[in-house]
Order: C-alpha cells, then structure tokens, then sequence
C-alpha cells in the first residue's frame, strides 16, 4: 500500500483495505499525540482556508506540530490574492512552492479535485463546499471503532441536514464499505444527495427515514448534523423540522445503552446540553481522534511511515 | 394524372443526420445551433418508417458539415444516428456517432456550485455512466445529469 505523495480528496479514492489501514496507522499515533515527535521536522503544512473554519484548521495545524512539522497559511479569502481575482489553480501553483503539502478548504464543490490536477505536492481537502470533507469521514470512522470496537454489523444513523452536509455524504460513502446498515434521516426537503445515494446503495442496506423515533432503538451509533436555517425558505417549516430532530433526554430512553452519539461541531441546539454528560455523549473524543487522524495522513502522504 | 408525391430536392452538399430516435430530431436541430434565420435549407422529418428502428427522425442540413464535436453533442441525444456527409449529391462519408466515455468541453456542469463552471482554466469534464437514457458524471463535483439537464444548455 502506497500513501506517499497522494491526494485526500475523495473518500471514494481509497479501498477498504487502505482505510483500515489509515485506522491502524491512526492508533498507532495516539502515543505520539501526547508526547509530541519529530517525524515531520523540516516539513511544511499550508492551510488554505477559503471559508471561514476554525476546527478543522486547528486540528490540521496541531497535527502538524505534534509531528515537528510546522504550518503556513490563511483563514480567510478575503485577505488574500482570491479578492484581486486570482483563480485556485494559480494559487495552488504558487502555494506549492511554499510547502510540503496543502490542506484545502473551498467554498466550491470539486475544488480539491482541481487543486490537485495543478500540483505537484499532495493536496487534503479540507471540504469542498457541500461535496465531501474526507478527513472527517475518517476521524468519525476511527471514532466509531475505537469506542465500539468494530465497525462491521452495526446499525448506524445519520441524522440531520444530509443534503448539504458534506460530513454526512464522506461519511456514507465510507461506511458503504463496510457491512452496515444506514439509516437516512432527514426532512424531506434535505435528503440525501442523489449521487451518493445511487452510490452507497449498490453496497449495504439504506433506509431513508423522516422521523427518528421509530429508528432510534434499532441503533448502535447516532450521528447528528446540524440543520441550517438558510436552507428554508419557510422559517414557520425550519422551526418545526428543527425541533422535531433536537436529541434530548427524553428521546434517550428507547437508546441500546451502548449507544454512540456523534456530532461534527459546531453544535448550535441539536443536541441538548444534558446529553452531554451521558455515557452516550462521544462528540468532544471526536475532536481529539481528529488530531490523531491527521497526524497518520500527514504522516503517510509525506512518508514518514509507511 | 395527378401526382401522390412531393419530392423534397436532394442535397448537394451539406450533411443528413439519419436515424435518429424518434421524437428527438428537434432537440438535435436545437443543439447544432440551427434557428432557421440563417444558413441554407433545413430539412426535418419526424416518424419516419425504417428498417432498424421502427421509426425515425431524420435532420437534413444543406451547406453544412458537421465537425467531431458536433457530432459528439448529437451522440448525447441520439446515440444510434448516422451522420451522412454529402459532396456533389453522394454520401461521401458515412459515421455511426458513438458517445464517447469521457466528455470533455462539450456541457457544463449543471450544478451551480462546482468549481468547473467558475475561472479556473479547466475543461468541464463528464464521465458518461449510461448512454440511453443519458447518465454523465461531473469529474470535479461528481454532479449527476441526465438528457434534460443536458438539453436545457443548448
Ligand atoms: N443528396 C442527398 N440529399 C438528401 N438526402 C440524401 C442525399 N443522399 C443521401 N441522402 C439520405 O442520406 C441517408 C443515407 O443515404 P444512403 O444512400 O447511405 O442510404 P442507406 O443505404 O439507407 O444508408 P444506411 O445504411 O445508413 O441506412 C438516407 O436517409 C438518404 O435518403
Ligand atoms: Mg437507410
Ligand atoms: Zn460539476
């Protein structure tokens, strides 16, 4: 297996075998994520954030130190050559020069596919507009095994806005190689996008569902998004679809007690602050495991382990 | 004795698009651009008997030839046509279109929000998954079109 030089762009770029064995490489930066290392030492990293972020940004950059690399970059277009009207690949071709490798976040879909046909170093998308955030899908995978100890044979739902959620369409295209069942619950108005359903039905068992009630005791891990308001044009309809998928208490009750509740962050109120202290609650180790992620594929892509 | 027929009179040069599907010849008069307002003779004819289809349509463009790009565009909509091109009133040329499995700079992505249809020195590119009825991929975006979304361009 050769990860060396490669593009994250896709989920679907890689096979089943090569994620698991991003998995283990991830367990096995745990160690190195607490007493730090100097795998990456001389290496840069460049963050080009088109779009405002925050999280996924940090945590780029923390694995970039924790290994002894350090980062270059931006935050936000607005202060950079974009507003001049400089197109991405001509950035890409003048950022290469600069570092190792690129994490990419664009407001368009298909932007990290077409960074990475102008460069010569390594690209990781960093989510490309509503399309996919593959490093996420991974950090959620590798989340889902380290706490339930497998991914094979469980009962997974993805709730929320899965139209536009780029997490959610990663995450399913991932999942679809493993042997799930997937259940889709969202309001009509932000099912899922066609092409990833077209394309994750052809491998495991989909359920689209519009309540999450009747789903709920079936489950063994809950993955909850956000719903935006700016997709309603009818905010009486965005009121009544926002409480109807909020995660209280109440609802917990029918949960298997091992139940695994996930979030991408930010969360605004689709999950209630009780939850939190719940056995259930695994959304902020989320954030730690996305650390360790992205020290394997920084680690992997710039060849210092195999 | 009275006559039962009206000739149409035959090309001298130009091109004649035969066997297209039925019910399409105007989507492929549409796509070739052609309103009627300039260039020479156009000839449509819909429901046609024929031996390999069961009817046809068939375009007939006087003063034309049409070039492999143009020919890649009918592919989208009439994936069994026959292009005939006509030199001195005689089929001189005679090509099956054929869709090829890759599109490159022929439609754009429908999809708004793909980084192809913004200032990027790139070609949209489609990955053609079905020929009939029409299912081509985005390569940036993954964007999935079919026929309708592809006519509403042209
Ligand atoms: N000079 C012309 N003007 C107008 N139409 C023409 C002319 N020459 C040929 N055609 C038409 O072009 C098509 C192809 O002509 P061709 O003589 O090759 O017929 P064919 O043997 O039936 O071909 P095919 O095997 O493709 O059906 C026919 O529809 C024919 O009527
Ligand atoms: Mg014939
Ligand atoms: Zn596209």
């Amino acid at each position: 297996m050769k990860f060396k030089g490669r593009d994250i762009i896709s989920i679907k770029d890689f096979t089943r075998a090569e994620i698991d064995y991003i998995l283990e490489i991830a367990q096995a930066m745990e160690a190195l994520a607490k007493t730090g290392s100097n795998m990456l030492r001389g290496k840069i990293l460049a963050t080009l954030f088109f779009e405002a972020s925050t999280r996924t940004r940090l945590s780029f950059e923390s694995a970039m130190h924790k290994l002894g690399g350090s980062t270059i970059g931006f935050a936000e277009a607005k202060i950079t050559s974009v507003k001049k009207g400089e197109n991405l690949a001509d950035t890409i071709r003048v950022v290469e020069n600069y570092a190792d490798v690129i994490a990419l976040r664009h407001p368009l879909e298909g932007s990290a596919r077409l960074a990475a046909e102008f460069a010569q170093i390594p690209i990781i998308n960093g989510g490309s507009g509503a399309e996919e955030h593959p490093t996420q899908a991974l950090l959620d995978l590798y989340t889902i095994l380290k706490e339930m100890g497998r991914i094979d044979g469980l009962n997974i739902a993805l709730v929320g806005d899965l139209r536009y959620g780029r997490t959610v369409h990663s995450l399913s295209y991932a999942l679809s190689l493993y042997n799930v069942k997937l259940y889709l619950v969202s309001p009509e108005l932000l099912r899922m996008r066609r092409e990833v359903l077209d394309t994750i039905k052809e491998k495991i068992r989909v359920v689209q569902k519009a309540a999450i009630e009747e789903v709920l005791p079936k489950i063994d891990v809950l993955y909850v998004t956000r719903i935006q308001k700016e997709r309603f044009a009818d905010m009486a309809e965005y009121a009544k679809v926002k409480g109807a998928y909020r995660i209280g208490l109440d609802l917990l009750e029918n949960a298997k007690k091992d139940l695994v509740i996930m979030h991408p962050l930010p969360r605004v109120d689709e999950i209630a602050d009780e939850v939190d202290e719940t056995p259930h609650a695994k959304y902020f180790q989320q954030v730690w495991n996305g650390v360790v992620m992205r020290m394997a594929l920084l680690a992997l892509i710039l060849g210092a382990t195999e | 004795m009275a006559e039962t027929t009206l000739r149409v009179s035959k090309i001298k040069n130009g091109t004649v698009i035969d066997h297209i599907t039925n019910g399409h010849a105007l989507d492929v008069v549409k796509i070739l651009g052609i309103t009627g307002r300039t260039g020479g003779i156009v000839t449509v004819a819909m429901n046609v008997p024929s031996k390999r289809l069961e009817v046809k349509d068939i375009v007939k463009i006087e003063g034309r030839e049409l070039n492999s790009k143009e020919v890649d565009k009918i592919a989208l909509l009439a994936p069994h046509a026959s292009i005939n091109i006509i030199r001195d009133y005689v089929v001189v040329e005679k090509q099956v279109v054929k869709l090829p499995a890759v599109l490159k700079g022929i439609v754009k992505c429908a999809n708004p929000a793909c980084i192809s249809n913004s200032e990027e020195p790139v070609q949209p590119t489609f990955y053609v998954e079905r020929g009939e009825p029409l299912k081509v991929k985005c390569h940036y975006c993954g964007y999935i079109m079919e026929k309708q979304d592809v006519l509403k361009q042209f």
